[in-house]
């Protein structure tokens, strides 16, 4: 058997808040390519942990590494240029600008590198990076609303949006923090196409998802977190026949 | 790369015909007379500038009235030491207000919101304190800083015998006063106004607009924010600097009254008043308030009590007591007032009026070209 091509690993994480202990002796591996979805109660760590990783927050002790670079201590930016891209569990978007900018600033940032003092040329002359926006746009199904200000959206649509923003910059790992929470069933269904079609793609996901459907469908691998700790670790199937996390999480609430 | 897009050119074309056609039609409002038109182009140089960094990446600075100041300071240092010629002076005065905003800049930006406007205001004031005690050689203390007849003047001199008397700010030669002074101004307003528009439509100018929008979102998208708002802080206040160098050019000699807060403030209201963030609204804001200024406060008391003859006796002395308060002197008073309005009312300045008027009328019109949730395009 080979050895799996870890990209990210996190090591021995500990967070802490004072005195809570948000995550607690965190080690995760995720495998090139795969899905990996982390599931656990509100309150669990889920997004601290993603926040860890980005760069937002500093771990108390351990490291992230990234294909080889550690991340611990780098800033969000440079985080970003390494290749992570983050769909936000309150969509973090330019609610002043229009969708078709909100989809083209992240395709110059991934094109511009992290500083460029581009002043001369108008981008409106930016007729490659506009037509990328504009195919990624088609692509998550928002062509129509491309002219509009992006915080006069529908909730889903941000979160639709947001994720183009993260996909246009065709990041090597993508992290989704809860990207159908607070969809409509119809929205939640688009979201989960969406994300299927783009697991063909390969890129490697780390996606927090609530709604077990969703995570069954799309997940290659399994972390339970409760209380700042892994409890289970496996494929989904692994996951789903594991008595503590019928015990700890997935028994009385689904 | 000098490309435009037709409404662009349009609002060029325009812009420039506005401001060269100044003389005429300011002539109804009795403006038009050089020394008042100089200072209308003066203070929309600044403004424009200011709007690079206030409407674009929404940064207040409530300082930057030093760099306007440290304009005035170089270019007469300029006319002091080299030539009484504008060119020179104005160079010195970029890059001198250039190097101070870079400093300035680097230690503001560390901190963002009701703090980094605070560090610009502390900084302005410092530099107002400094220019009355520590810096007097070089601002010359309370009395100002002013040309002399010993002044070395060393270019000039390589060239020519000293004049008889204190010679005038020139430009190759030839003297800068009165028309030829507003027309000198002007022509640096429109290449001012050119090159904010430029940075505006810009890719750099997008990411200055996404930091005010959602500068965590510019973070994790992977741009490092600080150069860019360091950039903008610094060309804003390289055009403080060009403004201040004008207003010594058409009279030359700088006083630290220049740098006080309320100069500060000013530019500030004059941004707001015309619309933050667009590109006609501040030097509408400016022109406004300059205009006032110049009728406000030029309201005496006799003035007052002949308006207010037709009362009778008695009321009339208590209107002229009343209105006293709120010109001459009191002319911040007003403009207080006014501002309070704006923002309570019209936020947006008098560009969102303008846009909310030519809203009714398309919608009183045939089909609206847009539905209201799209985005204004900045003018
Ligand atoms: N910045 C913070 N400061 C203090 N406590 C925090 C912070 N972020 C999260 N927490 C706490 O850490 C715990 C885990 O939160 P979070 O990671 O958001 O959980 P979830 O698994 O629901 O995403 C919660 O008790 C939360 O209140
Ligand atoms: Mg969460």
């Amino acid at each position: 058997m080979t050895m799996p091509n870890v990209v990210l690993h996190v090591a021995d994480v500990h967070k802490r808040f004072g005195g809570l202990h948000a995550l607690a002796d965190i080690d995760l591996q995720v495998e090139e390519g795969q899905t990996h979805a982390i599931i656990g109660p509100n309150g669990a760590g889920k997004s601290t942990l993603l926040n860890v990783i980005i760069g937002k927050l500093a771990p108390t002790s351990g490291t992230v590494v990234f294909d080889g670079a550690i991340l611990t201590g780098r800033k969000p930016y440079e985080i970003n240029q390494l290749g992570i891209a983050r769909v936000f569990q309150t969509p973090e978007i330019f609610s002043d600008l229009s969708v078709l900018h909100n989809v083209m600033i992240p395709a110059l940032a991934k094109r511009d590198g992290a500083f460029k003092l581009n002043m001369l040329r108008a981008l409106d002359s930016e007729t490659g990076i506009r037509a990328e926006a504009q195919d990624m746009l088609e692509d998550v199904g928002m062509t129509s609303s491309r002219d509009m200000a992006a915080g006069s959206l529908s909730r889903g649509d941000k979160r639709r949006m947001e994720l183009a923003m993260c996909l246009i910059q065709h990041p090597r790992l993508l992290l989704l923090d809860e990207p159908t929470a607070g969809m409509s069933r119809h929205d939640t269904n688009t979201t989960i196409e969406l994300l299927k079609k783009i697991k063909s793609r390969g890129m490697t996901k780390v996606i927090i998802e609530h709604d077990m459907h969703v995570v069954f469908s799309l997940a290659d691998k399994i972390s339970v977190l409760a209380q700042g700790r892994i409890i289970a670790d496996g494929t989904p199937d692994q996951v789903r026949g594991n008595p503590k996390v019928q015990e700890a999480y997935l028994g009385g609430t689904h | 790369m000098l490309a435009m897009s037709r409404n662009d050119l349009l609002l060029f074309l325009g812009f420039t015909i506005a401001v060269l056609a100044m003389p005429i039609w300011l002539q109804p409002f009795g403006a038009a007379y050089p020394d008042l038109l100089q200072r209308f182009t003066i203070y929309a140089i600044l403004a424009v500038g200011f709007n690079i960094l206030f409407g674009l990446t929404g940064y207040l600075s409530f300082g930057h009235a030093a760099f306007f100041g440290v304009g005035s300071y170089a270019a007469v240092w300029s006319f002091k030491l080299l030539s009484m010629d504008a060119i020179p002076a104005m160079a010195f005065a970029i890059v001198v207000s250039g190097i101070f905003a870079l400093l300035i800049g680097y230690v503001s930006l560390r901190r963002s919101g009701i703090y980094f406007s605070i560090l610009t205001l502390a900084f302005a004031q410092m530099s107002y304190n400094l220019a009355y005690s520590v810096l007097t050689p070089i601002t010359n203390g309370e009395t100002g800083l002013q040309l002399d007849l010993a002044d070395p003047r060393y270019l000039d001199r390589a060239f020519s015998a000293a004049p008889a008397g204190l010679p005038s700010p020139t430009l190759l030669g030839a003297p800068l006063t009165g028309y030829a002074g507003f027309y000198f101004c002007a022509g640096f307003l429109i290449i001012a106004f050119f090159i904010a528009q430029r940075i505006t439509g810009s890719p750099f100018g997008m990411m200055l607009k996404g930091i005010k929008s959602n500068q965590t979102r510019m973070n994790y998208t992977g741009f490092n924010t600080k150069p860019y708002t360091l950039a903008a802080f610094v060309i804003s206040g390289m055009y403080a600097g060009l403004a201040g160098a004008l207003l010594a050019i058409t009279d030359p000699l700088a006083g630290a009254e220049r740098m006080q807060w309320t100069a500060s403030g000013e530019v500030v209201l004059m941004t707001i008043l015309g619309g933050a963030g667009t590109l006609v609204g501040p030097v509408i804001g400016a022109w406004l308030i300059k205009y006032f200024e110049n009728i406000f406060s030029a309201i005496n008391d006799s003035i007052l009590t002949r308006f207010f003859a037709f009362l009778p006796e008695g009321a009339d002395h208590v209107a002229v007591t009343i209105a006293s308060k709120f010109v001459g002197e009191g002319w911040f008073l007003t403009l207080g007032l006014v501002f309070v309005l704006i923002v309570v009312f019209l936020p947006g300045g008098i560009m969102e009026g303008v846009r909310r008027i030519v809203g009714l009328f398309n919608r009183s019109g045939k089909t609206p070209r847009h539905t209201p949730a799209q985005v204004q395009p900045a003018e």
